[in-house]
Formats: structure tokens, C-alpha cells, sequence
């Protein structure tokens, strides 16, 4: 199969459209903004809509209004776009409609800087606007994936009536690596619930506004039952060298590659590494975490922020095994650093 | 030699730092390898330098990224200056001498330097220096071989004009032509 070197924001925007997506809704923003050019390149050829809304707010209102026509949409941004969009996030989550959100993110707070980072990650797996729901959140980790999981997040969006997410950090956007293009998608889905004309039947109506208590709860009650059925079945991750590692490092996204790189060297020093790269950051993959809990001597979560993502490792462990962190913000830690905090904590523990 | 492979190029941003950079991924990917290439994008382009990492493997590519590059391509001092100490030890270090006024530091590595300028004004090419540099880096190391490169500058240079390309060759083929008489 050829290989074509391709930009990660294009692999991304191009899966897009081989996954049907015709309606691009966005507000330009570094490290993302070659999604949005290359949308708007092609969209137009192909009877798709590309606007350049005049604010993130905007946008996402743009594709809620999309989606409830049942036409795969997206928009993309970072950090502080994200942020701007998520009342219309809760809006969507609310209407049950499919849509795609990528986060190619940079660091904050505030307006913070255009490096990579991966501080969003509570923002991304709690919901992230107001009230109680959550949005699938998929993290690639090469530019392969930047088309794969985007292929693949429409199919989530439209199976579970969901926003799904894509959260890569920057340099994802940004690096070029051999891909292969995949075929055209051809499997769709029924929308019988989008807003298509009514004629012949009856109107079906988009609306996340319930002032009666009980249909309220009831309303909540239908998201949860579907939220536990997408934790049932969509939790994936990524496992390297676990079953006799004594220290367990997690990361994601590109993090993870270099994670595992330093895991290799790690180990020619005699330490015993694995790694457990979480795919879904939503759904988390907590039951890959049993077994480790019960093998390793310690966990390591690596991560572009404060210290996010280790919460969630820490619930998963549940006290079983100790879980320690190390980030950086503005930078990407390398291969060499992650190795020697490795041959640190082996020293400091006697592993 | 390794069967993985990471050159860092760095200059100032318009020295055309970061099209040799994917030029060489390009090649190594028509050359049937995994490569990798990844900019700097961040704030550091804006002021200094620019500078961008590729990487060349005969397997998978775990992390694209690295401290300690095992080569180094350097266009402008200030590039010498921030990564010298990174290069791996015994490594090597290709050095546009016309912009840099001091000799490295270290004395492990092994340094190859060209007058580039004066190089580029020889063929009355001087927007072409990337290509000279990496005509001569590729001659010298063999990361990819020269046959290899030039049987693939079309498809690397799509929808550039045809002027354009040749331009490019003739600077690549000048800086081939360098390394194998003074390196």
C-alpha cells in the first residue's frame, strides 16, 4: 500500500472526509488552524458547507444546528476555543446529536501559550460545560491515528447520538509522518430523529429546555443509562511490556510514544518498565489497570500538565498500588528525561 | 551504522530550515523507510531560530522526538550555540561556516563545514542553500542515498514549475559535488 506523507492536522481533516463529514463550523487558532484550511480547500468540491464563523460560540452553534439536520459535522479549535464552545458542547450532549470536536491543544491557563500540552484532559472527561453528561474523548498518539480515530469517531458520534471528541496535544497537529489514506466510508446510519422536512410525518424537534422536574430527571436518566452502555462497551487502551514490569508508566497521545521509547531504554538498564497508553480518555480504561494493580510495585503517570489524568489512574488503582506523577508544561518531555526519572525512582525504591 | 537515525536541522527561519528537513523525510520515505518530522511550531519560531527533527528508522518509530540527536545540521550560530551540548556523543555536526564564527566546543564530535554562501553565489543560487547543505549532508552520511534522492525530486517537488525543480537539483548536485571534494 503507498504511504503519503502527511501534516497530522491534514490525516485529520482528510479522515474527516473520508468518514462523510460535509459541514466544517470553526474560528481559526494555532495549533489547529490546518484543519480549518484544509476543510476549506476541499469541503466546497465535495457539496459540503466550510463556514469560518465570527466566534467560537458561533461555530458550535453552527454545528448543532448541522447536526440536528442528520449531516456528519465538526469543528475544531485549542485550548481557549475549546473552552468557548462548551455551552454549546452541553447544548448538543443534551439534544443527543453526533458531532466531532477536535482539541488540538496548547498550554494554559488563560490564554497561555501555543506549545503542546495536555491540560484540558479534566476539561475534556468531565463533560465540560454545564450538568451532568460526558462526551467520548479518543487520543491518538501518531499521524496515522489523527485519520483513524477520526474515521472512527464519527461512527461513535452517530451509533451512541453523541459529541465524541479527539484531544491530541499540538505537535500531533503538527508532525509529518507516512500514512495510508483509508477507502471511503460506506457504512451510515439511520437518523430518523434528524430534522430533514417533515413532510409525511411527524415534526421532530430539537430542544434542551425542560422545565418540568420529572421529565427533567427523566431526560437525566436517558443520558446516564447511555453513558453506562458507552463505559460497557468502548474503554480502549494500549498495553506494552506490563505483565512483569515492577513500574508502570501511563501517558497518552504522542507522550506515549515517547513513553514507551524510554520504557525500552529503561529496561537495557535493568529496570523493569511497561506501559498502559489509555486510547478512550473517556471511557477510562480502568479495567486495564486491575491487573497491574495487583503485579507492579508503583505507577508513573506522565503527563504535558500539572497532573490531570493521574486522578483518574488513582480511582482506577483504588489504593492498591502507589501512583505517582510527573509533568511538565511548555514542554514535551523527551525519551532521555522520562528515563532517567525511571532509573531515579528504581534507585529511590530499590526496583 | 543504527537502524534508527534522528537529524536535527536549525538555522534562521527562511534559511529553508524546515523544507530540508521534510525533503530528507520524503526521501526517506520513498526509500522504503519510517521517517518522521517534526517542527518546531512553538514561540522559539517567532524570534531565533528555527530548527526541526527527523527521523529515519528501519523499524517502527517509537518517539519522534529526542534531547540527543546523532546529527546535527546547523545554518546560523545561535543554532550552534542552543544545541551543540545535545549531540550525542561521537556524533556529527555539519556546520554552514559562512554564518558561524567559532568552531564547536567539543571535541568528540565530528564536524564537516561548508562556506555556504560562498558556495551558493559559485552557481548564482543563494535561495537555494538548503539544497546545497543537504546535497552534501546526504553525500557524506548516506541516510539516504543521492541516486535515491534525485530519482525522487519530482514527486517531492509536485506542483512546483519546472524551473523551480531543476534549480533545486542543480544547488543539490553543487553541494554532492562539495562533499566529495572537501569532506
Amino acid at each position: 500500500m503507498e504511504k503519503v506523507l502527511m501534516k497530522g492536522n491534514e490525516a485529520l481533516a482528510e479522515g474527516a472526509l473520508i468518514a462523510g463529514c460535509r459541514g466544517f463550523f470553526g474560528y481559526p487558532i494555532t495549533p489547529s488552524s490546518e484543519i480549518a484550511e484544509y476543510m476549506a480547500r476541499k469541503l466546497p468540491g465535495l457539496g459540503g458547507v466550510f463556514v469560518q464563523a465570527e466566534s467560537e460560540l458561533a461555530a458550535i452553534n453552527m454545528v448543532y444546528g448541522g447536526s440536528s439536520t442528520g449531516t456528519r459535522v465538526m469543528t475544531a479549535s485549542s485550548g481557549p476555543g475549546i473552552s468557548l464552545k462548551q455551552e454549546g458542547i452541553s447544548f448538543i450532549a443534551e439534544a443527543e446529536l453526533p458531532c466531532l470536536i477536535v482539541n488540538v491543544s496548547r498550554g494554559g491557563p488563560g490564554l497561555g501559550g501555543i506549545q503542546p500540552s495536555q491540560a484540558d484532559y479534566f476539561q475534556a472527561t468531565r463533560g465540560g460545560g454545564h450538568g451532568d453528561y460526558r462526551v467520548i474523548v479518543l487520543a491518538p498518539s501518531g499521524t496515522q491515528e489523527m485519520m483513524d480515530y477520526t474515521i472512527e469517531a464519527f461512527d461513535l458520534a452517530d451509533r451512541y447520538r453523541t459529541p465524541v471528541m479527539i484531544m491530541a496535544e499540538g505537535t500531533l497537529g503538527n508532525i509529518m509522518e507516512p500514512i495510508i489514506v483509508r477507502d471511503p466510508v460506506e457504512k451510515f446510519y439511520d437518523k430518523p430523529w434528524a430534522i430533514t422536512g417533515c413532510k409525511g410525518r411527524k415534526p421532530n424537534i430539537v430542544n434542551t429546555l425542560h422545565l418540568a422536574s420529572d421529565f427533567l430527571e427523566e431526560r437525566n436518566r436517558i443520558l446516564q443509562a447511555k453513558y453506562k452502555l458507552i463505559e460497557q462497551n468502548e474503554k480502549r487502551a494500549e498495553t506494552f511490556l506490563t505483565d512483569d514490569a515492577d513500574v508502570i508508566v501511563v501517558a497518552f497521545g504522542l507522550m506515549a510514544r515517547i513513553v514507551k521509547k524510554a520504557v525500552m531504554e529503561a529496561r537495557k538498564n535493568g529496570v523493569k518498565a511497561g506501559l498502559i497508553r489509555p486510547i478512550t480518555l473517556w471511557p477510562f480504561p480502568d479495567e486495564h489497570f486491575k491487573k497491574v494493580a495487583e503485579t507492579a510495585r508503583m505507577v508513573l503517570s506522565v503527563e504535558i500538565s500539572m497532573g490531570q489524568m493521574v486522578e483518574d489512574i488513582r480511582l482506577s488503582v483504588n489504593g492498591r498500588v502507589p501512583v505517582e506523577f510527573y509533568g511538565r508544561i511548555g514542554f514535551t518531555p523527551n525519551p532521555e528525561e522520562i528515563t532517567q526519572q525511571l532509573l531515579l525512582l528504581a534507585e529511590r525504591e530499590g526496583f | 551504522m543504527d537502524s534508527e537515525k534522528q537529524v536535527l536541522f536549525a538555522g534562521f527561519g527562511g534559511q529553508g530550515v524546515l523544507s530540508m528537513g521534510q525533503f530528507l523525510a520524503y526521501a526517506g520515505m520513498e526509500a522504503g523507510k519510517n521517517v518522521s518530522w517534526v517542527p518546531s511550531y512553538g514561540a522559539e519560531m517567532r524570534g531565533g531560530t528555527a530548527n526541526c527533527l527527523v527521523t529515519i528508522a528501519a523499524e517502527e518509530i517509537s518517539s519522534p522526538l529526542t534531547e540527543n540527536p546523532v546529527m546535527a545540521i546547523i545554518m546560523n550560530k545561535p543554532s550552534l550555540d542552543k544545541f551543540e551540548m545535545k549531540i550525542k556523543p561521537n556524533g556529527t555536526l555539519i556546520i554552514n561556516s559562512s554564518l558561524v564564527d567559532r568552531p564547536p566546543v567539543r571535541d568528540d564530535l565530528k564536524v564537516l563545514a561548508m562556506p555556504l554562501t560562498q558556495v551558493a553565489e559559485e552557481i548564482n543560487n543563494t535561495r537555494g542553500s538548503n539544497m546545497i547543505m543537504l546535497g552534501a549532508y546526504l553525500e557524506k552520511t548516506g541516510v539516504v542515498k543521492v541516486e535515491d534522492a534525485l530519482k525522487h525530486f519530482e514527486k517531492i517537488f509536485k506542483g512546483k514549475k519546472e524551473s523551480v525543480i531543476n534549480k533545486n537539483r542543480e544547488a543539490f548536485l553543487a553541494g554532492v559535488e562539495y562533499a566529495r571534494n572537501n569532506w
